[in-house]
């Protein structure tokens, strides 16, 4: 069954206000202690044992080493995607000279600072740490209020279902309890996924705010789109980390709800954000998400197999500003919005059709009116040693085979498209981050400051992992500079 | 050229390659019957 693209409701009217995305911010969170945490290591040291541990532990890298990855530069906004072109691969070995823990999109936080916010969310009192390490936490700003325990309590907690907590490369300096003895859903791994996916979160969240400190009105409204699951046995999937981030952030201000998409979550996100602005309801919408300590350590035996350090050692939250039309800020073309519907076909290039050539069509733009297309980013070095090839290029042929078929270029032009229009992937692969919105700190700095004047968000969610489908599902957004002359069905 | 009329097929896709569905249908035109698909997600 096809659905003609382009049948949809009429846009707002007259007086609708146009949203825009002021900011957005990314907090990085360098946890190689939490490694054998993530899901694939450790499913892998227990059917394989303590070798496979001691493998994990030999290519764990340092914070600095992290810092100056040229990959990360480019998630704090210090070094262009493109600039990537020209550092050879693999990029690990170039690092980055002077390269520092914060930039203009964000910053690197190191385990220490990891553990004392850690313990700053944890409502539920579920940390405990040695008492050594809680002195060190104390000394980085970490609350009184610590929990701590001792060596033999600590294998006992650990023996009951507890989560051992490790600095790098093999301290255990705590444990993180299961909230309930016999319900899974609040088992200790669980918890400590979601504490890691609030912890990052509310620290993008902070730091958007900060930067953001002397906008006019409070958030208004705060939208979260992870894909951790909150909740208990009776409703594992309850849900709105997004108020529980907003508190760890102090945004008094906010309500919150969250949007569940799987890495097509934070598109879906800001339009609705951006519905909220555009209808009144609210001024200031942030749209937030933790990040994913499940994926640490995701292709890790790629990675050891071709004598890399661990890539994946890395949890990513952001937050993501969304208000009434400044006159300045990109404007989010709500009427080039599109969404994969159930009736839309799968195969990627009707994926493509619906989600990046009939939007545009509908406002009077061909693919080659689009500067950038910000696709699924993630970083190839991180990717194509496990056997995933090369994501955001093959995202890009798909792009650059439409604009072929629409006639806008020819087939030999197809590389140059990719060159011009897309972009070395750079994102950690942390799912609904990698997803588009990587890039989005870039797209707002060439919207306004640069030379860019449109830029495509296009991302995939992959639905069918739930088993309740198997339909994937995707989105995408238009931005736009400020001031750019109308086109055909721009509103009034 | 692969003959699938009467074979018995596992169709195992990709989400940003070739999704199991869009395989099992043209497995499926082509005669044979698709006994497993699913479709995974390298990322």
């Amino acid at each position: 069954m096809t659905i003609e693209p382009g049948a949809r409701a009429d846009v707002p009217g007259p007086r609708a206000i146009r949203p825009v995305v002021r900011a957005a911010r990314f907090a990085i969170a360098h946890t190689p202690g939490l490694v054998a945490c993530g899901s694939k290591p450790r499913r892998e040291v227990a059917a394989r044992g303590g070798g496979e541990f001691k493998t994990l532990l030999a290519h764990l890298r340092s914070f600095e080493d992290a810092v100056r990855y040229p990959p990360h530069q480019v998630m704090l906004g210090t070094l262009a995607p493109d600039a990537l072109r020209d550092v050879p691969r693999p990029w690990h070995s170039r690092p980055v000279v002077g390269a520092r823990a914060h930039g203009p999109a964000g910053r690197m936080l190191d385990e220490m600072e990891f553990y004392a916010w850690l313990a700053r969310a944890d409502q539920a009192s579920l940390l405990y740490f040695t008492p050594e390490f809680a002195r060190a936490l104390r000394d980085v700003g970490a609350p009184e209020r610590l929990q701590t325990i001792s060596a033999s309590g600590l294998a006992h907690a650990v023996e009951r279902g507890g989560e051992p907590l490790r600095r790098a490369p093999d301290e255990v300096v705590g444990a993180i309890v299961p909230a309930h003895e016999q319900d899974e859903s609040l088992a200790a791994a669980v918890l400590l996924e979601n504490l890691a996916a609030k912890v990052t979160g509310g620290l993008a969240l902070r730091d958007l705010l900060d930067a953001m400190s002397s906008a006019a009105s409070p958030v208004d409204y705060l939208i979260g789109c992870g894909e951790e699951a909150v909740g208990d046995r009776y409703q594992r999937g309850g849900g709105n980390l997004a108020k529980a981030i907003g508190e760890l952030a102090g945004a008094g201000t906010a309500g919150a709800s969250d949007v569940k998409s799987f890495c097509a979550g934070p598109l879906h996100a800001l339009l609705l954000a951006g519905a909220l602005i555009a209808s009144g309801v609210y001024r200031r919408v942030v749209v937030v998400a933790g990040g994913s300590l499940a994926k640490l350590g995701m292709k890790y035996r790629g990675h050891v197999a071709a004598g890399y350090p661990l890539l994946e050692d890395v949890i990513v939250g952001c937050a993501i500003e969304v208000g009434p039309d400044d006159g300045r800020s990109p404007v989010l073309r709500l009427d080039a919005a599109a969404v994969h519907r159930v009736g839309d076909g799968a195969v990627p290039h009707q994926m493509a059709q619906v989600l990046s050539a009939a939007p545009l069509q509908r406002i009077g733009l061909r693919l080659s009116d689009v500067d950038r297309y910000a696709v699924e980013l993630h970083n190839p070095d991180i990717t194509e040693p496990a056997g995933s090839g090369d994501v955001p290029h093959r995202n890009y042929q798909m792009i650059a085979a439409l604009a072929v078929q629409a006639g806008e270029i020819a087939r030999a032009e197809i590389d140059r498209f990719i060159d011009a229009h897309g972009m070395p992937g750079f994102s950690p692969t942390q799912g609904h981050i990698a997803s588009a919105v990587a890039y989005l700190p870039h797209a707002i700095a060439g919207l306004t400051e640069g030379r860019l004047r449109r830029v495509q968000f296009v991302a995939k969610g992959s639905l069918f992992l739930g088993r309740m489908t198997n339909m994937a599902d995707g989105a995408s957004l238009l931005l736009e500079r400020n001031g750019t002359p109308p086109t055909k069905g721009r509103p009034a | 050229m692969i003959e699938l009329r009467d074979k018995l097929v596992l169709a195992l896709g990709e989400r940003d390659g070739i999704p199991a569905p869009a395989i099992a249908a043209c497995a499926e035109s082509a005669g044979g019957q698709v006994v497993y698909a699913s479709t995974q997600c390298f990322v």
